[in-house]
């Protein structure tokens, strides 16, 4: 009787510490997100409260749409993102292939030096990349980004791929090889569809950090018809930071996007992470 | 009949493309950088200076002051999140962990959220929270009659950066809590009921079964926030500029680099210099991973279930 309520009140516990820190972690969000809908005077006479039809406004959203280009900004966003993704992914299953495969000179030197990026910041390197990008003529455009990214993202992505190869059977690979398949077809028709839950882990992993980053489109790519959502929202709110509805509504709109993400592959992201992907 | 063995391009074909765009855009820009920091600029021409950048940056009281600054602000950017981020982390993991808790899924992905933002969100919106002119945060500590606490914390000198560092806590939280819980999930039944069996249950069976058996993760959770803490910029250049105000005080070495890089107001980039900063961060970060590596990985035990 007394281990029973001990237990319950042990639940309790928890489920308070967790609901509390929940609401930490939410109240931001949803402070920014109601306040956008309201108008000026009520954002500062009564920031908590829920927009209702006295205070609802959408005078923000008007002001972001009419002064920044936030439709370019996030196909520009969308493009980096899944030109990225689509590079790690292909180039990143090749080299796992290759490197989880076959038994050739240099394999364990080549696997060390593929990992070495790892754990090493690509923006150490930004003076000289920025170099390059100028000398190539790829500043201010978004093939500059899409490179950085996909040279970021691919040490890991080898890394993780390579583990779930090891694990695919050789009995299929070597039907397929009395049957006459070339080492492309085993790659692409066998081995490729088999790995696809670990490639899915890869994408979502790489897909948040490229979505977000400031630090690459700020050097290489800050012209007006190549920024990215996360940098056109940085620079519009730098200039209207007077503009109480514009800025929320500006924040509320960069959110957006990030969240619809996450609903859709939340699910993926927490088996991948929870998965041992990461060791 | 012994047929020489082929030469097999399929593995080349395979290897190329990743090989080729990691070298050209990562590795040797990096070590590039690393070169370009023993050049300046004279007369709109590149000549080789050996180490004198690095005198500057080390010897010269203008350079060093900022330096050491900005590296002195890392270190306690780093140590608050040894010290709030990787604790909470555990212990949210480790009441998610336990077997019967309902609406676990729902709680994880909720406290998740943070970390998918992007540093301008992050940055914005704490600073818009944090201000005196919106009064959300003065209105809060009003309400549980604490009002005297309130101060503009961003805008003080003495709590920018302790401040920033929260902010940053808060956001990351998640990674930590995510790592950690499913550590705790790979651990074994059979060794949690052996210790229930030994009477080691509740909290003393966090400390003293669960606790070193989630080591090895604790160990890489550390290793992941240094590098990502000695690399920041984001959230300081979103919420506070290139300036890192108030006077320097959220400096760290990411925007300190940035500065340098790309000039600031009068001053003009010095990409010399800029690569100077960068070997610096460098060398710091190699230190750190070097440490981790031989240091604490192997001598941690690990254990094989």
């Amino acid at each position: 009787m007394n281990a029973v309520r001990q237990n319950r009140l042990n639940t309790f516990a928890a489920h308070g510490a967790l609901v509390v820190y929940v609401l930490i972690a939410l109240f931001p969000v949803f402070v920014i997100v109601i306040n956008s809908f309201k108008d000026r005077r009520s954002i500062f006479r009564e920031p908590l409260a829920l927009p209702n039809s006295e205070s609802f406004s959408l005078i923000g959203y008007e002001t972001v749409l009419k002064q920044g280009d936030f439709f370019l900004y996030f196909q520009n966003s969308m493009i980096v993102t899944v030109g990225s993704l689509f590079f790690i992914l292909i180039f990143g299953a090749m080299a796992a292939f290759a490197l989880a495969e076959y038994r050739f000179k240099g394999n364990t030197l080549m696997g060390l030096y593929l990992a070495l990026g790892i754990m090493i910041p690509i923006r150490i390197g930004t003076v000289a990349i920025l170099e390059m990008m100028v000398q190539t003529g790829l500043v201010n455009t978004l093939w500059a980004l899409i490179l950085v990214y996909t040279a970021q993202g691919l040490p890991l992505a080898v890394f993780i791929l390579s583990e779930f190869m090891r694990q695919v059977s050789d009995d299929l690979k070597n039907a397929g090889r009395i049957d006459g398949l070339s080492e492309y077809r085993i790659f692409f028709r066998l081995v490729l569809p088999l790995v696809r839950p670990a490639m899915a882990t890869v994408a979502v992993f790489n897909m948040i950090p490229i979505w977000n980053d400031l630090w690459f489109p700020l050097i290489l790519a800050p012209a007006e018809e190549v920024k990215t959502l996360t940098l056109g929202s940085q620079v519009f709110i730098g200039q209207f930071v007077t503009d109480w509805n514009a800025v929320l509504s500006a924040l509320s709109l960069a959110i957006l996007p990030v969240m619809a993400l996450y609903v859709i592959f939340s699910r993926q992201l927490i088996r991948g992470i929870t998965s041992g992907a990461v060791k | 009949m012994a047929e020489k063995p082929r030469f097999r391009w399929h593995i080349v074909v395979f290897l190329a493309p990743a090989v080729l765009v990691y070298t050209a855009v990562m590795i040797y820009p990096l070590f590039n950088t690393l070169r370009l920091s023993l050049f300046t600029e004279v007369d709109q021409s590149r000549v080789f200076v050996g180490l004198q950048n690095f005198k500057t940056l080390f010897g010269d009281t203008v350079w060093s002051t900022q330096f050491w600054n900005a590296l002195g602000n890392n270190f306690w950017f780093f140590m608050i999140h040894m010290l709030v981020q990787n604790p909470i982390g555990v212990a949210l993991a480790a009441i998610l962990s336990h077997p019967k808790l309902r609406f676990a899924s729902l709680y994880r992905s909720a406290i998740f959220i943070p970390t998918i933002l992007s540093f301008v969100i992050v940055g914005f919106a704490w600073k818009l929270i944090l201000s005196p002119i919106w009064g959300i945060a003065p209105g809060m500590l009003d309400a549980v009659g604490l009002k005297a606490l309130y101060a503009p914390w961003l805008g003080k000198e003495a709590y920018a950066l302790t401040t920033l560092s929260l902010v940053s806590v808060w956001q990351f939280v998640g990674i930590p809590m995510m790592l950690i819980y499913a550590a705790l999930l790979s651990i074994p039944d059979e060794i949690l009921e052996a210790a229930e069996v030994e009477g080691i249950t509740g909290l003393s069976s966090f400390w003293k079964i669960k606790l070193p058996l989630i080591l090895p993760s604790i160990g890489i959770i550390s290793i992941l926030t240094f590098v990502a803490n000695f690399n920041a910029f984001d959230l300081i250049y979103a919420a506070q500029g290139a300036l890192a105000g108030p006077d320097f005080s959220t400096d760290i070495l990411g925007t300190f680099m940035y500065r340098t890089f790309f000039g600031f107001q009068l001053q003009l980039g010095d990409p010399h210099m800029g690569s100077t900063i960068a070997s610096a961060m460098f060398v710091i970060i190699l230190i750190g991973v070097c440490l981790y590596l031989f240091g604490i990985q192997s001598r941690m035990r690990r254990y094989q279930f």
